[in-house]
């Protein structure tokens, strides 16, 4: 019998036409435009959650908890340049572009990094003079859209990070909506305020590995040879872009899955394009191993990193040192229960809020209006992050302790078993309790 | 690096790029010839001084990139991205410069007294950029601000995904871009237009120029403008 007033138990919800799934052809036919929308792919992919430390045993020796060092510090870009930075912490806030954040959450990035020693990093906008006071360490970015680049700016940055894609956009360039364009992020882009800005997929005065190294040499020279440049791409042909990266001159490459952020970008290329972070990260250390240059040419990896498990498991892999935007975000305020009734009124609800481009964040992060954007104190928010950074960085030392490791980056593969086949096969480690890693060794 | 009165020489057959840069960046003269160029990349890179640098003979790319006030000279043809970024000051080309010249460049003047090859004034941000012949395709794509004038024929696609920048060409257009129109050339076009040829040095009648710019269509994102 179906009673009206209770929900028909004998509903099922199809794994293939699931109510998002739906309401995203329902949304589609009304509206004729595809979905734009922030965050990262959503969708369950192979990562780091798939992955399982060893810890020490009869063949190992485990460091005791809190006494014992373990040290965390890296060195980025020591292969060229003269002043390579060196980081207390292996964890750095990745390219987040001042327009699609307020002045505000940069200043708290930059407060929040400083606090413990890691480096910020500009993004598609400028350099803001907010970012550039408060951040220690300051990462410019060289992108094809060029927006607010200039010499000046160029020479003030510790780094230059040559942008060539983003993980959950390879292959795509940028936009920013207009209401987010206020008229202080139309004058840095040079752009009249209000219009939907684009920001381009190519480089306009390169194409290709043989002009990069061109280009570097320009950035170099222009900088006398002082800061290290470093080359980030959205994870796909990852093991080729490596190599060409390193032949081009890179000193630190940037690898960025596809779990990584973004401000804006279509829902269909977020879920669809790019390779997981996961399956990433070994080839771009096989890169490095075959031209002699692992832990020469630093490696640092984004997308999805959440929790100092996440932080080990990539360094285990062979990163040096790894980026977070998301989860930096969410430490500033980003998607907190405290907004609730504003994220609903918005159509959303925290924990689900993902409307970046859209510029009315409740939480005053990624908006450029300035009642909203007066509600991120940059003061406390980089407070904030700074304890989650000290959290990721204890939690990552833990594991690194447990391991018998004196360093993080003395984390290595044979610390890892995978609980999954396809996380084996990607992470290139045994699955566990066996010693077969799929494509590599028979079981 | 040998110097005369008025000129310090740096033969690029004995002295490297870098070392030349790096004079340049902290100056002690304020002429320098540079001999010997042999298609050198980033030659005079980076000045940020109201210097003068003459390039006696082909530069490879990147010459005079992200200039700042300096004015540089090319006496020859000039490479890819010759003045890329360029914020301030003058770079002239008495020979063709190849692809991406002026790209992205905020201000300054940048002349070329030959051809530009493809995407000439690619996002420029400002620069005025003037081309005694001809440009190339793709020329102007997503052109932000700034002024563009093409004494010769301009290639195909000429100011694709324009913004604000304006374009004024004397011979032929292979083809509009997305979103570039031709645009009614009224008095105070003329006039800017016969500034910016004097400041070029180009004897040319304004009136035989047409202007193009952005039909502003696809300043909002719309179901109808996907291209
Ligand atoms: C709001 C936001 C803005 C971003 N802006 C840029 C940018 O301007 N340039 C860039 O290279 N990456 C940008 N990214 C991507 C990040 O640099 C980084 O690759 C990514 O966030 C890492 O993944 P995670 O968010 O899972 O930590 C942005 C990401 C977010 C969330």
């Amino acid at each position: 019998m179906i009673d009206p007033a209770q929900p028909n138990p004998a509903l099922r919800e199809s794994a293939t036409f699931d109510r998002a799934t739906i309401a995203g052809i329902q949304r589609a036919a009304a509206t004729g435009v595809y979905d734009i929308r922030g965050w990262g792919a959503k969708r369950a992919l192979p990562h780091f959650d798939d992955l399982l430390f060893l810890g020490a045993s009869m063949s190992r020796y485990p460091l005791e908890g809190y006494r014992e060092r373990c040290d965390t510090d890296v060195v980025l870009g020591d292969r060229n340049a003269r002043y390579p930075l060196h980081l207390a912490i292996p964890v750095t806030i990745a390219g987040m572009s001042f327009g699609a954040l307020s002045a505000q959450a940069k200043e708290a990035l930059g407060r929040g990094a400083s606090e413990v020693g890691t480096s910020t990093t500009t993004g598609d906008g400028g350099m803001t003079p907010e970012e550039r006071g408060q951040s220690k360490h300051l990462v410019y970015q060289y992108l094809p859209s060029r927006y607010g680049m200039n010499p000046t700016d160029l020479r003030k940055a510790d780094a230059i990070e040559i942008v060539l894609g983003q993980g959950a956009k390879p292959g795509g360039g940028g936009m920013l909506l207009g209401q987010k364009i206020s008229d202080r992020v139309a004058g840095m882009r040079t752009l009249p305020a209000g219009i939907d800005q684009r920001s381009a997929c190519r480089h306009p005065d390169w194409t290709g590995p043989d002009d990069l190294a061109i280009k570097i040499l320009e950035l170099r020279e222009i900088t006398d040879w002082e800061k290290p440049v470093y080359v980030k791409v959205g994870a796909s042909r990852t093991y080729y872009d490596v190599k060409l990266a390193v032949a081009a001159g890179a000193d630190v490459v940037v690898v960025d899955g596809m779990q990584g952020g973004t401000a804006a970008t279509q829902d269909v290329f977020i879920e669809n394009v790019g390779i997981p972070t996961l399956a990433a990260i070994p080839q771009a250390v096989q890169a490095l191993q075959e031209l002699g240059l692992h832990r020469k040419v630093q490696l640092i990896v984004s997308g999805g990193i959440r929790t100092g498990a996440d932080v080990a498991k990539a360094m285990a892999l062979g990163a040096d040192a790894v980026a977070i935007g998301t989860a930096a975000l969410i430490a500033l305020g980003d998607n907190d229960p405290k907004y609730s009734e504003e994220y609903r009124k918005l159509g959303s609800e925290a924990g689900f809020y993902d409307d970046f481009q859209d510029g009315r964040d409740p939480a005053g992060i990624s908006t450029q209006d300035p009642e909203l954007a007066a509600r991120l104190d940059p003061v406390e928010g980089g407070k904030r992050l700074a304890n989650y950074l000290r959290v990721l960085t204890m939690e990552a030392q833990t594991i690194a302790r447990a391991c018998g490791k004196a360093h993080l980056q003395h984390l290595e593969p044979e610390d890892l078993v995978a609980l999954t086949i396809e996380a084996a096969a990607m992470a290139r480690v045994p699955l566990a309790g066996t010693s077969w890693i799929p494509g590599s060794t028979r079981a | 690096m040998t110097s005369t009165l008025e000129t310090t020489v740096v033969d690029l057959a004995t002295t490297s790029v870098r070392e030349l840069n790096a004079e340049l960046h902290a100056p002690k003269a304020t002429h320098y010839a540079v001999e010997h160029p042999q298609g050198a990349h980033a030659i005079a890179a980076g000045v940020a001084t109201p210097i003068t640098v003459d390039v006696r003979g082909h530069a490879g790319y990147y010459a005079a990139g992200m200039n700042d006030g300096g004015t540089i000279t090319v006496h020859g043809n000039a490479g890819t991205g010759v003045a890329e970024n360029m914020m301030s000051g003058t770079v002239r080309v008495t020979g063709d410069a190849s692809q991406s010249a002026g790209a992205t460049a905020h201000g300054g003047l940048l002349v070329v007294e030959g051809s530009a090859s493809m995407r000439c004034g690619i996002s420029m941000k400002g620069v005025d950029i003037v081309v005694g012949g001809d440009i190339g395709p793709m020329s102007a794509f997503m052109a932000q601000a700034g002024r563009l004038v093409v004494c010769g024929n301009a290639g195909a696609d000429l100011g694709d995904s324009i913004y604000e920048a304006r374009l004024y060409v004397r011979g032929t257009v292979g083809s509009l871009g997305a979103d570039c129109v031709e645009k009614e050339m009224r008095a105070e076009h003329l006039a800017e237009l016969a500034e910016l040829l004097t400041a070029a040095g180009m004897a040319h009648d304004p009136a035989e120029f047409r202007r193009y710019g952005s039909a502003r269509r696809l300043y909002h994102f719309a179901a109808h403008n996907t291209y």
